[in-house]
Parts: C-alpha cells; sequence; structure tokens
C-alpha cells in the first residue's frame, strides 16, 4: 500500500474568486496546476506563479503559492530574475498570447535562447478578453472585430515554432478542455531541465464563442516527441495548430550563473588604492 | 614657483592613447600624494575620433575641474577644433606640439598660449616607444612628479603585457621625462598639506558605485548596456561573482528592471544602472515595485538628453523624469551622489533605503560623476542600522501588506511556510487580494506614503555647510564647481551658506526651512536648460525672495570662477 500524498490539488487554490467568466477555459489550466504541484509532491511554498496582465495573467492570486502579478508583458523577466535568484524553487510563469506574444514578445524570444529552468504557460484563446476582444498576435487574419474591422489581414504568430527556433528545450501543447492532460503536460514541463513551453489552447467564450468548437477539433499528435529540432520545425510547420503532445525535448542544459568565489565586499577594495 | 593646483589636457586623435597615458599621470600623481580630477572628451567615433584627457592635480581636496588650463600637451591636432571649446587655454597657458604633427590649428592658435615644440613621435620612434609615453614623461616633468612613480602607473597598466612593450614604454616614458626636463616650462604642484597615500584611492564614480552597491548588500544585478553606464555593470559582473552575486545580462531595460524586481522579490537585494532612455523604459516596472512593494535600486547616469542626446556629456535633465515620471500617485525615493567618492557612499545609502523602506529607489548620477576619475579618501564602510523587514513565521492571520503604523509591513519570502501571498501591481487589500474598493485603495495609498514620508533620513539628506545671507542650492556633479566657489568666496571675506540635498524624494520641507533659515538670497546652479532643480525647488520648498538661477545645458561643466563671478556680484549689490 503506497503512503498518502504530501498534497492534494486543493492545497494549492486560495479563496480569492476568479474574475473568469462562467465557461472559461482558464478554470481548467488552474485546476491542472494545482493537480501538477500535487503529483510532483511541491511544497506549496516552494512555487512561485509570476504572470503580467491579461485574464489568465490573474492566476497567481488564485493559487495559494507565491506569486507575483506584475504588468503587461514582463512575466518571463521576473521570473527569471526570481528563477537566477534562488535557484531551489520552482518557478512558473503563466498568461496570455498578447501578453506573451505582442507585448512581452521580445522576453518570449530570449527566455527560450537563456534557456533558464522555469516553465512558461501560455492560455492561449486568440484574443484580447481583459480589454473585451481585441485580436492578439495568434488571430485569424478574417477574425472581425471594433478594432480591425474585417479582420486583421495578417499572418497568426506560431509561438511553438518561435519557441523551438529561439532555444526553448521543452516545447508542448494541451488543451484546457482536459485538465488531467493539461496537468500531465505540466508536471512534463517542470520535470525537463531548462526553459518549458507550454501552449494550452483555452477558449475564451464570451469573445471567441467559435472556440467551443475546438473539442472537435484537438487531437493527440500522432507521433511521439522528438529530440531532433529539425525534425520537430518541420512537424510544427505543418501541422493545424491542433496536435497535442509534447512535440520536442531537448538536452541543452539550463543557464545557472557560475558559482561565487567566497569573497568578501573588503576583498574588492585592494583595486582602488592609489 | 610651486603651486596649489595645475590643470592640463593631453589631446589626440582617438587610439593615439591619450587616456591610457591621462589614466597613469593620474594614478602617478595620486600615488605621490596628490589630489586630482581626470574626465574624458570623446566624439561618439567608436574608434579613432578626438580624444582629449582634461587633468586637475592638487594638493586639497577637488572635485570640478578649475577655470582654465596651465598646460596642454597635443600628440597630433587631428579633430582638435571639435572640443576646442572645452581647452580653456589663455596667454598664461603652455602648448606643448610635436612640429612634425603640423600647423596649430586656427581655433586653438587663437587662444594665444605660448606654443612648445618637442618632436614626441621621433623620440618615441627613437626607443621603439609611443608618442604618448612621450607626453606622459613631459607632463610629468612639468609637475615636477617623481620618476619611480611613473614607471609604478605603467606597471599597473601593462601588467601581463610583455617585456618588451614595457620596457618600450618605459624607454618612451623617460626620454619624454628628458625632453620635458629641458623645457621652459614650470607646472611644478606643491605638496606637503597632503594625509598619507596610502589611506587615498583612485576611481571613477561608476566603479565607486558598484562597489557602493556591494557595500549595501546588492548581490542580483540586471544588466543593459548604455552609455555612461556600462562601466557600473561591466565592474559589478566580476565583482559580484567574487563575493557570490549573481549578474544577468537583459535582452532590454524592460527586462532588467524586472529582473531585478523579480530577484528582489525572492530576498536577494537587486539594483540595475542605466541612462535616461533606459530609464524612461523602466517607468512602468518601477511603479510596479512602488504598488507590491518590492525594494529595488536603479542608477540612472545622467547624459545630455532629451532622446538618444549626447551620451557622452553630462546634464542634470533627468530630475524631473525621476521624481515625477512614475504615472498614478507613486511614492518613491530619487537621491543623488554629491561627488565621484559619494557615488559609493550614496549607493549604498540608496540600497539601505529601499531596503527599509520596501520601495524603489533611482540614484541621479550623471556622465561627469560617473566616468571622471578622482583621488579620494577610502570612504567608510558604514553599516546602517535596519533594513528589509522580514517575516520569517508568519501566523495564521498573515498580512503582507497590514496597515502598519510606520506603514512598512513585514514580507515574507518564497519558501517561507504559512507566508504565500502574490505581490501584485493591482491594488490590493492588506492580504494583497486585488481589490478596486476605495477604502483599500486609501488605506494602501497612505500606507505607501507614510512610510517614505516617516523614515528618518538623518543627516545624509543634504551636505550643508557655512552660515550667511547668501545660499547657493545645487545638486549632483554640479555641486562640485558650488563646494570650490563657495571656498573661494569665503576667502575673499563673503559669508556663503552650501545647501547641497542628496535626498531628493521624499521633500523634507522641515530640514530645507532649517538651512535656510536667516538667508535672504539664493543662488541656484543647476545643468538643466529648463532648470528642472530650480522648479523642483520652486514646487517643494519655500524660497526666500530674491533667487538667482544659473541653469543651462550640459556638454560643458561649470566652472567655480564664472559661479563665483555670480555670488560676488550679488554680494555687494
Amino acid at each position: 500500500m503506497s503512503a498518502a500524498p504530501a498534497y492534494v490539488a486543493k492545497d494549492y487554490k486560495s479563496d480569492v474568486k476568479p474574475v473568469w467568466c462562467p465557461g472559461c477555459g482558464d478554470f481548467s489550466v488552474l485546476a491542472a496546476f494545482g493537480k501538477a504541484f500535487a503529483e510532483l509532491g511541491l511544497a506549496p511554498e516552494r512555487v512561485a506563479v509570476i504572470s503580467g496582465i491579461g485574464c489568465s495573467s490573474r492566476i497567481p492570486a488564485y493559487t495559494r503559492t507565491y506569486g507575483f502579478h506584475g504588468v503587461h508583458g514582463r512575466a518571463l523577466a521576473l521570473a527569471t530574475g526570481l528563477k537566477l535568484a534562488r535557484p531551489e524553487l520552482t518557478v512558473v510563469a503563466a498568461g496570455g498570447d498578447g501578453d506573451g506574444f505582442s507585448i512581452g514578445g521580445n522576453h518570449f524570444l530570449h527566455a527560450c535562447r537563456r534557456n533558464v529552468d522555469l516553465t512558461y504557460v501560455v492560455m492561449d484563446n486568440r484574443v484580447y478578453g481583459m480589454t473585451k476582444g481585441q485580436p492578439s498576435p495568434t488571430t485569424e487574419p478574417d477574425w472581425d472585430s471594433a478594432l480591425s474591422p474585417g479582420g486583421t489581414g495578417l499572418r497568426p504568430f506560431n509561438p511553438l515554432v518561435i519557441a523551438l527556433a529561439s532555444g526553448a528545450n521543452f516545447v508542448a501543447r494541451a488543451f484546457s478542455g482536459d485538465p488531467n492532460a493539461c496537468a500531465a503536460m505540466i508536471v512534463a514541463a517542470i520535470r525537463h531541465p531548462g526553459f518549458s513551453f507550454v501552449e494550452i489552447l483555452s477558449p475564451c467564450v464570451t469573445f471567441r464563442p467559435d472556440q467551443r468548437g475546438w473539442k472537435e477539433q484537438v487531437r493527440q499528435a500522432p507521433v511521439a516527441a522528438t529530440g531532433d529540432p529539425a525534425r520537430a520545425a518541420r512537424r510544427l510547420m505543418t501541422d493545424d495548430g491542433f496536435n497535442l503532445g509534447v512535440l520536442y525535448q531537448g538536452d541543452r542544459l539550463p543557464y545557472r550563473p557560475p558559482p561565487g568565489e567566497g569573497a568578501r565586499p573588503a576583498d574588492l577594495e585592494a583595486e582602488f588604492a592609489a | 614657483m610651486a603651486r596649489h593646483s595645475i590643470s592640463l589636457a593631453l589631446t589626440g586623435s582617438g587610439g593615439a592613447g591619450v587616456m591610457t597615458a591621462g589614466n597613469m599621470l593620474l594614478d602617478a600623481a595620486a600615488a605621490s600624494g596628490c589630489h586630482g580630477l581626470m574626465t574624458r572628451s570623446a566624439g561618439p567615433q567608436i574608434r579613432g575620433g578626438e580624444a582629449a584627457a582634461l587633468l586637475r592635480l592638487a594638493d586639497f581636496p577637488i572635485d570640478s575641474h578649475d577655470d582654465r588650463l596651465d598646460l596642454a600637451i597635443a600628440v597630433d591636432w587631428e579633430n582638435v577644433q571639435r572640443f576646442a571649446a572645452e581647452l580653456a587655454l589663455d596667454k598664461q597657458s603652455a602648448i606643448v606640439a610635436d612640429p612634425a604633427a603640423g600647423e596649430m590649428p586656427a581655433a586653438i592658435a587663437a587662444k594665444g598660449a605660448r606654443l612648445l615644440a618637442v618632436p614626441l613621435k621621433q623620440i618615441a620612434k627613437s626607443c621603439n616607444g609611443r608618442p604618448n609615453m612621450v607626453a606622459l614623461g613631459v607632463a610629468m616633468a612639468a609637475l615636477g612628479l617623481d620618476e619611480g612613480f611613473g614607471l609604478k602607473a605603467i606597471d599597473k597598466t601593462l601588467e601581463g603585457r610583455d617585456a618588451k612593450t614595457i620596457e618600450a614604454s618605459y624607454a618612451a616614458f623617460r626620454a619624454g621625462l628628458a625632453a620635458g626636463a629641458a623645457l621652459d616650462l614650470d607646472c611644478r604642484l606643491a605638496r606637503g598639506q597632503t594625509s598619507h597615500p596610502s589611506h587615498r584611492w583612485v576611481s571613477s564614480g561608476n566603479h565607486a558605485a558598484g562597489l557602493g552597491a556591494i557595500r549595501g548588500g546588492i548581490r542580483f544585478v540586471a544588466a543593459y548596456p548604455i552609455t555612461p553606464a556600462s562601466e557600473v555593470l561591466e565592474w559589478l559582473a566580476p565583482a559580484l561573482r567574487r563575493v557570490g552575486g549573481t549578474l544577468v545580462q537583459a535582452e532590454d531595460e524592460l527586462a532588467s528592471i524586472n529582473m531585478a524586481i523579480g530577484a528582489s522579490f525572492g530576498g536577494v537585494p537587486a539594483l540595475t544602472a542605466t541612462s535616461g532612455p533606459g530609464l524612461s523604459l523602466m517607468l512602468e516596472s518601477i511603479g510596479l515595485a512602488v504598488a507590491s512593494e518590492t525594494p529595488v535600486v536603479v542608477i540612472d547616469v545622467m547624459r545630455g538628453g532629451p532622446s538618444t542626446g549626447i551620451p557622452t556629456k553630462s546634464e542634470q535633465a533627468d530630475l524631473a523624469i525621476a521624481i515625477h515620471g512614475l504615472h498614478g500617485d507613486a511614492p518613491h525615493l530619487v537621491v543623488a551622489p554629491l561627488s565621484v567618492a559619494d557615488c559609493l557612499f550614496t549607493t549604498q545609502w540608496a540600497v539601505h533605503l529601499a531596503e527599509s523602506t520596501q520601495a524603489p529607489a533611482i540614484v541621479l548620477s550623471d556622465q561627469f560623476l560617473g566616468q571622471a576619475r578622482a583621488v579620494f579618501e577610502r570612504p567608510a564602510d558604514i553599516a546602517f542600522a535596519g533594513g528589509r523587514r522580514i517575516e520569517t513565521a508568519p501566523g495564521a492571520g498573515y498580512a503582507r501588506y497590514a496597515l502598519t503604523a510606520d506603514g512598512v509591513s513585514p514580507m515574507t519570502l518564497p519558501g517561507t511556510p504559512g507566508g504565500q501571498y502574490t505581490a501584485d501591481g493591482l491594488e490590493h487589500d492588506a492580504r494583497g487580494t486585488p481589490s478596486s474598493r476605495a477604502d483599500d485603495h486609501t488605506a494602501q495609498m497612505a500606507k505607501r506614503a507614510r512610510k517614505l514620508d516617516g523614515f528618518d533620513y538623518g543627516r545624509h539628506w543634504a551636505e550643508i555647510d557655512g552660515e550667511g545671507e547668501i545660499a547657493v542650492l545645487s545638486w549632483g556633479s554640479t555641486a562640485g564647481a558650488v563646494r570650490e566657489a563657495v571656498a573661494r568666496a569665503r576667502a575673499q571675506g563673503l559669508h556663503v551658506r552650501l545647501i547641497t540635498p542628496r535626498l531628493l524624494l521624499p521633500i523634507q520641507p522641515a530640514r530645507m526651512a532649517a538651512a535656510l533659515e536667516g538667508v535672504r538670497r539664493v543662488l541656484v546652479v543647476e545643468q538643466s536648460e529648463g532648470a528642472q532643480f530650480h522648479r523642483y525647488l520652486r514646487a517643494h520648498y519655500d524660497l526666500p525672495k530674491s533667487v538667482e538661477v544659473m541653469a543651462r545645458t550640459g556638454a560643458l561643466p561649470f566652472r567655480p570662477g564664472e559661479i563665483l563671478g555670480r555670488i560676488a556680484a550679488g554680494g555687494a549689490s
């Protein structure tokens, strides 16, 4: 008989009521966070959930871990600073597609490239929800909205390809409609050393009711994860955005600052002497 | 006749090595017991272009250049007209130049200085050395500095280079000494009243700020390169590694400020350094540090603005953005060092203030302070009482933003069981839960203001000196020239008061009122076309009726003589 688990999912849930709309995919992602942390047996105080601005970026306050709800687009920078300063913590950055790929796009590239041991979960609903329905970098070109009547006419950003090309060590896609699979993906991402990127398709039922159809469109990727970036690139460039699973798993060593040399501040003074 | 202060310039095209020679001269003078200051004038060229090392050596502590140059040594004349305005030569000055470099440019010749010919290039060639080392020798001979100090300075700079290079430098330096001794040129420096040079340091303000940060406890730095702040970061990179800290190069300033905030949230005191353009980018996140009550220090080494401005020249025109740049009512700290040496103390103090009040602190240094190298007494290692209030054993009702009497709430660090909270840029209640309620907003706003307004900043808030009905108010690097002007005015029998605040935010009305007690006339001196410091004083403090303002753009530093002129002119009226 195995021992009772140290933690259960509800140990990670706070008593703050989410601002999300009924039916929002982000509720499932919040549940998946709890399940994943419990599965990993992480003490809530050893986890930090870091976010920027947007509907999904509200997630830290809904967890019972440490959290930081920062400014728009800078979650990965906050998370990088925290992880480098406190490498023993489990640091998870979370947010939406506008926060991560538009205003935070540069940090996304460099977080992938820097490969600090972080997990980044993007709840992608292809819309700015908090500001009531504007197109994001992942929005389809013909999606009509007040801000871009008739659609943007722009090709959507492919975050998984960008992550791979920028050096992310783990690239996966999940669907919020299956919280257990999301949790499993988050567990795998946290376990994998280096920068892990998980895109979770998380429908916005308010501004993108068409996304209710995603549950029929998603499918398990027909092939297993690869460690070959060229093969992964081909797979990601040719899929339709609905293949789920771990799509790339690399073996780059995570970035860690070099160890200190044990000097005292006074030891630095010699070079100043006249 | 030996003099108490000698000013000289070493000029040459970029790559001629005049900065190297200037630094060696400053090192040699410092080792021999002199005080000194060296600034660099360089164009925007990465390599090549024009360059001048501007030095002042004295037998008393100095923080500013003098009114004029005694000597200029020109290794060549290339592009010298671009900084002719910075070479305060006159009929009493001497110019040493190589006849092989061609005719003296008209802009220099017009100043009427006496020309002395020394074949620097030919002398250098004869001993396989470089003309800049010959120039170093000429300067040392003119100043009456001993050969041994020059050789030691060469050793220090060329440490690790091959014996042939070092020998050639020695030879060129000695040949320069001989050539200088043969000249009809007397720039001997008086000595004697100096303290023992072993207590002296030679450093730039940027390096001093780095050490101040480490003394203050900074162990995490996020860095994005920018002129003229990069030396703070480049000095800290290996230094932090030695003491067990971390420096990470960020992808931009938006990232560097947020990385620093993230590290500080984790309990590691954190800093970033930048200049005006970078500060502009960081402002939103400095506001995040205010709202989330996360200590962080931002050094702004100011340069000419607006926009990209003049990266290599000093200006004091980021005062307004540092004080007013954050959106919302966002109480924070702004401090400014008052000399090259003070970059160390003020940065260390800023860390202490930020950590103690859980607020962001902006340190307004500038290009002059940051990139000048100066000789100064080793700043004492001050242990400030206080620091970050950390809750290590939070009880069941722990509230991160509890409304305490002094406004500072003990913070838990990630890893502490039972202390979990979410730091937030959204307004929140005492527990940190986002709130749009008016009562929470009012209470938290008052708390954030209270913790800064109620903090005891002590005597460090300003450097105040002297009595009298005339007061000169200044700040930052300009304080150096003002100090000297005030000293000269007193030597003329004028009673002049000096008031130079180090703490610019939060404002200190009671302390300023006490400092201005009995003052009838004020002279404000600052390097800002828009008179930002004057406007700041007007907005926050009661000034006497008679206020004069010397406010102008940066690029050219104030000279003590022109400030003295204004003090004396008003005093006579």
